[in-house]
């Protein structure tokens, strides 16, 4: 019968010389070169990051100071809200090795269980991503330059990057060369008249991020941000369709009729290789 | 809809009770390790400067350590490669360790040289 799992192989799944060389199924083996194919992607991605970066003559925006707000608050939390983003990953990760430890039980509602909650941590994920996303784009208020080269971070209470000299708050301050939005040493916050002075003055002013200037650094950073987290963020979701999926089927019945679960496996492969993604992408762009 | 062309089978595709308490119970072990390295990496981003001033390339290397750690495991035992045949996983993670150390080679000779050109020539 089809789909039967016992250790005495039946002649069908042999292979001509009669031998099976790697016990393994073909749905779970073609998945296997599929992740080794899509890892390298990502170390492509990841290898060209780390060349532009040692091959720099500028600056490098620092991880722990470009990623250090939470929603709805203000002040400084290095790199808080991605280490909540890499639990929620492996969270759910959890939850996916131990629906397919239920289904290896043919647990049907242990299996149910477990792939809902694998599908709700991975759409967390995704909505953190978007929020981040949206913060790295509206950026932290900007900087100008003055005709000398003079660098200032511009400041005002609500954020506003369309017009900040009318904003309430509206003020300047020297910028640290290299630092994302820390003052130069010494320097003090200018006051309102003074920033006024100065900002009538610039030459140009960078806010937020897009694909061809951003206020943390070189064009290359948000470039790179934008396409390896994008990258990530896209198999997350495809990850958290194909579980919806495959939950759905589960609930149907359908794995139980087959006699196994080998779905879920197939499944939790990608799911895992996501969360093993994000491990290097949170090392290798945050954190380095 | 039952297809019954495809033909299926895997040699550990069920286990008992009692095995499972014990891989639920290494799979709780491996969630611990992974959160604790986690979150040791995320404090030593924001306070290596406090606890090891100046020594930036040691930190940097720990990391390089900590995330083949968590690799390490999520890939062994999340992924079950641990529990295959040798024969797969050799010819999973061979292939993908000669690209990859080449390419890491490589990336940095290159950007080595390159950054030299742009310090010497612009």
């Amino acid at each position: 019968m089809a789909g039967d799992a016992t250790k005495t192989l039946s002649n069908d799944v042999l292979w001509g010389g009669g031998r099976s060389p790697f016990s393994i199924s073909y749905g779970k083996m073609m998945m296997w070169f599929f992740l080794v194919s899509d890892a390298l992607t990502f170390s492509g991605l990841l290898v060209a990051y780390g060349f532009v970066r040692h091959s720099t003559t500028d600056t490098w925006p620092i991880g722990e100071e470009v990623f250090r707000a939470l929603p709805g608050l203000t002040g400084s939390y290095p790199l808080i809200y991605v280490a909540l983003m890499t639990a929620i990953l492996i969270f759910s990760s959890v939850t996916m090795v131990l629906a397919v430890e239920a289904g290896h039980r043919m647990d049907k509602k242990g299996v149910i269980k477990w792939m809902i909650l694998t599908v709700v941590g991975g759409a967390f994920f995704v909505g953190s991503q978007a929020w981040e996303w949206s913060h790295f784009i509206h950026g932290g208020g900007g900087y100008m330059t003055t005709s000398d080269g003079a660098k200032y971070w511009v400041h005002n209470d609500t954020h506003d990057t369309h017009d900040p000299s009318n904003a309430p708050g509206f003020h300047l301050v020297p910028a640290k060369e290299g630092h994302y939005l820390v003052a130069a040493d010494g320097a003090h916050h200018l006051d309102h008249d003074a920033s006024l002075k100065l900002w009538a003055q610039r030459v140009n002013y960078v806010d937020g991020a897009n694909m061809t200037h951003n206020e943390y650094g070189p064009p290359q950073y948000a470039n790179f941000f934008f396409f390896i987290t994008g990258f990530h963020g896209f198999h997350v979701f495809s990850g958290v369709v194909i579980n919806l999926i495959v939950l759905i089927m589960a609930i149907q019945g359908v794995f139980h009729r087959r006699g196994h679960y080998e779905m879920i496996e197939k499944a939790g492969l990608y799911w895992h290789f996501v969360d093993l993604v994000w491990v290097f992408v949170f090392t290798f762009f945050y954190l380095l | 809809m039952e297809r019954d062309d495809i033909i299926e089978y895997s040699l550990d595709a069920h286990h008992s009770e009692e095995e499972g308490r014990k891989i639920r119970r290494n799979i709780w072990m491996v969630t611990l390790l992974l959160a604790v390295v986690t979150t040791v990496e995320v404090a030593l981003g924001a306070y290596w400067k406090e606890w090891f001033p100046g020594s930036w390339g040691a930190v940097k290397l720990i990391y390089v350590i900590l995330t083949l750690v968590k690799a390490g495991f999520i890939v062994s035992v999340f992924m079950h490669l641990g529990d295959e045949r040798r024969n797969i996983r050799a010819i999973i993670l061979l292939p993908y360790a000669l690209f990859i150390l080449y390419l890491l080679w490589i990336a940095l000779t290159e950007s080595n040289f390159v950054h030299w050109s742009w310090n010497t020539w612009q």
